[in-house]
């Protein structure tokens, strides 16, 4: 069908086509405003962050231990019961040298995204956090990370209390 | 089961524009029409119109099925808008095989739509709340993070370099150069063009990704009694399957798809497939970024696990190699209006084993093919199988 068809349907516009005026077009913004509760797992997980400790949730049931804490164990749909400190430190599991923020500009430093596996959790069980204080050509694979803490008063029970993981000293 | 058989019977679809003056609806309805025409029903003869589309933040419009349904030809019609992030486009269908092969109705109309560009700036910014609320979002991210970090995964866990997922890219932009539809197709571009690329989210560079697209595909389902009466060239749904990974998407294995794995083996057993890579004559991963056509294949079981570039470098994935893959041109070339470019790859599969894909036609009479799709924060995977 698509052979014997010459005239699909379809009309490209351009940006010029809108900054010209050669289009009509209705421009609005909408604005909404929510507040989270943070719920039971993830508020067990923020009043850690605040004490400046990385939380888990244990199942003994499938014996796994993951991060961040939640109440009901996905693989077994028991009740997780067990909330357990983990270490601030880690490996990271992979990352990427961003150059664009979320709406496309460019950023000139990257950067650094990483899946940081947290020491004390199951295999490949880590969080989405960012790097500093290294060089972005250094990160790789598989390097040892610490958290690098807001300071104690200025910490509000949110991820950002934590700054960034850097490498560990000793590797340096 | 007691299910019967559903065929596909007709196909149609709009070009994919960075930008269309058309409306949502107006691209709906003019797939929708093509689809119907092109098997020579009308909509009297539809029973039921299954519609797919993606987050109602894209138009910034309050229950978008609803919004389309008059394009999509629902008015007064049993009518259901589905939703699995970028699955949808294979999901949608798998909606219409059930209300048909249940014994519900005997003619469905599938309709996918996409008009991405009307959020501004960047349509990437309505994906932001993909990421959670509040231990993610918190880190400002964008959405490149979770493709460059995935790919980083792939790349390091298999060693698998950047040049091999180019030639991704190379091949279904160079495929897309055939599909009038086409909005990034390339007859001349070359791995170096995507190495050269503006470095976005590294390792993820501009020509790894996909384009940001308007469009609409749509095609007509029937039962067995129907199909056989509409045309002599029906194409069988022989086997759908979909999955769902866990949404702690940091706390899993990202260098493998698991749900895509899943899905396929639950399509697979339908259509009593044994082994996928001498029984699948063309393949339609879903490829929104180059990587990932490579890790859907491993999913799909069509490579070893890091071993799916190989199909690129030895040949095997062009269009008259053993095994084609996206001999549409993906949505690396064809573009990535994200509902409709899953059901495109349906309708590829269609005009495919027709033998009706004009200069995209794979050699040698295809007799069954593969689309999917994946979706969300990279945990759903819909499958579609078909065949003559």
């Amino acid at each position: 069908m698509t052979a014997k068809i010459k005239h699909f349907p379809g009309t490209s516009l351009s940006e010029s086509d809108f900054s010209e005026g050669k289009v009509l077009f209705t421009y609005d913004e909408m604005r909404g405003e929510f507040a989270w509760d943070t719920g039971i797992g993830i508020g067990a997980y923020l009043a850690g962050l605040k004490r400046g400790q990385i939380l888990g949730a244990y199942c003994p049931s499938c014996r796994k231990t993951v991060v961040p804490p939640r109440v009901v164990c996905e693989w077994c749909f028991r009740p997780i019961e067990q909330i357990v400190p983990l270490q601030d430190t880690g490996i990271v599991n992979t990352f990427s040298l961003c150059y664009v923020t979320w709406d496309m500009q460019r950023l000139t430093q990257p950067e650094i995204p990483a899946v940081v596996e947290i020491d004390g959790a199951s295999p490949l069980h880590g969080i989405l956090h960012k790097l500093g204080e290294v060089d972005p050509q250094q990160v790789h694979v598989g390097l040892r990370v610490q958290a690098v803490w807001k300071p104690e008063d200025e910490r509000q029970g949110a991820i950002t209390d934590i700054l960034y993981f850097k490498p560990l000293e000793e590797q340096q | 089961m007691g299910m019967r058989k559903v065929a596909v019977v007709g196909a149609g679809m709009t070009r994919f524009v960075r930008r269309s003056l058309e409306t949502g609806k107006e691209l709906s309805w003019q797939a929708a029409k093509m689809a119907l025409d092109s098997c020579e029903l009308t909509l009297d003869d539809v029973d039921g119109v299954c519609l797919g589309t993606a987050p109602d933040s894209f138009d910034g419009v309050h229950m978008k099925g609803e919004y389309v349904s008059d394009g999509a030809g629902a008015w007064g019609k049993p009518y259901m808008r589905s939703y699995v992030g970028g699955g949808t486009g294979v999901f949608t269908p798998i909606q219409g095989w059930y209300h048909v092969a249940s014994g519900l109705f005997d003619v469905v109309l599938v309709v996918a739509e996409e008009k991405m560009s009307s959020y501004y700036p960047h349509a990437q910014a309505a994906f932001l709340t993909i990421f959670d609320h509040t231990t993610e979002r918190a880190l400002k991210p964008n959405l490149l993070w979770i493709f460059a970090l995935e790919m980083n995964r792939y790349m390091n866990t298999y060693g698998i370099s950047k040049e091999d997922i180019a030639r991704v890219s190379v091949l279904h932009k160079r495929n897309a150069a055939e599909h009038p539809c086409a909005l990034l197709g390339d007859a001349t571009i070359s791995v170096q063009d995507v190495l050269d690329s503006e470095v976005l989210a590294w390792p993820v560079q501009r020509f790894d990704v996909s384009p940001v697209s308007d469009g609409a595909v749509a095609i007509v389902m029937a039962a067995e009694h129907v199909a056989k009466r509409i045309t002599d060239k029906p194409v069988w749904v022989q086997g759908v399957g979909w999955h769902l990974d866990t949404s702690y998407w940091t706390n899993r294995d990202l260098a493998y798809p698991r749900y895509v794995e899943y899905a396929a083996r639950m399509a697979y057993d339908m259509a009593g497939i044994k082994e996928p890579r001498k029984e699948i004559h063309i393949a339609e991963p879903y490829d929104p970024f180059d990587y990932k056509a490579l890790h859907h294949l491993e999913g799909l079981q069509l490579a070893e696990r890091g071993q799916a570039p190989q199909l690129y470098i030895d040949g095997t994935a062009e269009r008259d190699g053993d095994l084609p893959i996206c001999p549409s041109g993906g949505l690396l070339g064809v573009g990535n209006p994200i509902a409709a470019a899953g059901l495109m790859k349906v309708a590829e599969l269609f005009w495919q084993i027709r033998g009706e894909a004009g200069g995209r036609q794979v050699p040698g009479q295809p007799r069954r093919g593969i689309a999917q799709a994946w979706g969300d924060l990279m945990q759903v995977g819909t499958v579609v199988i078909m065949g003559r």
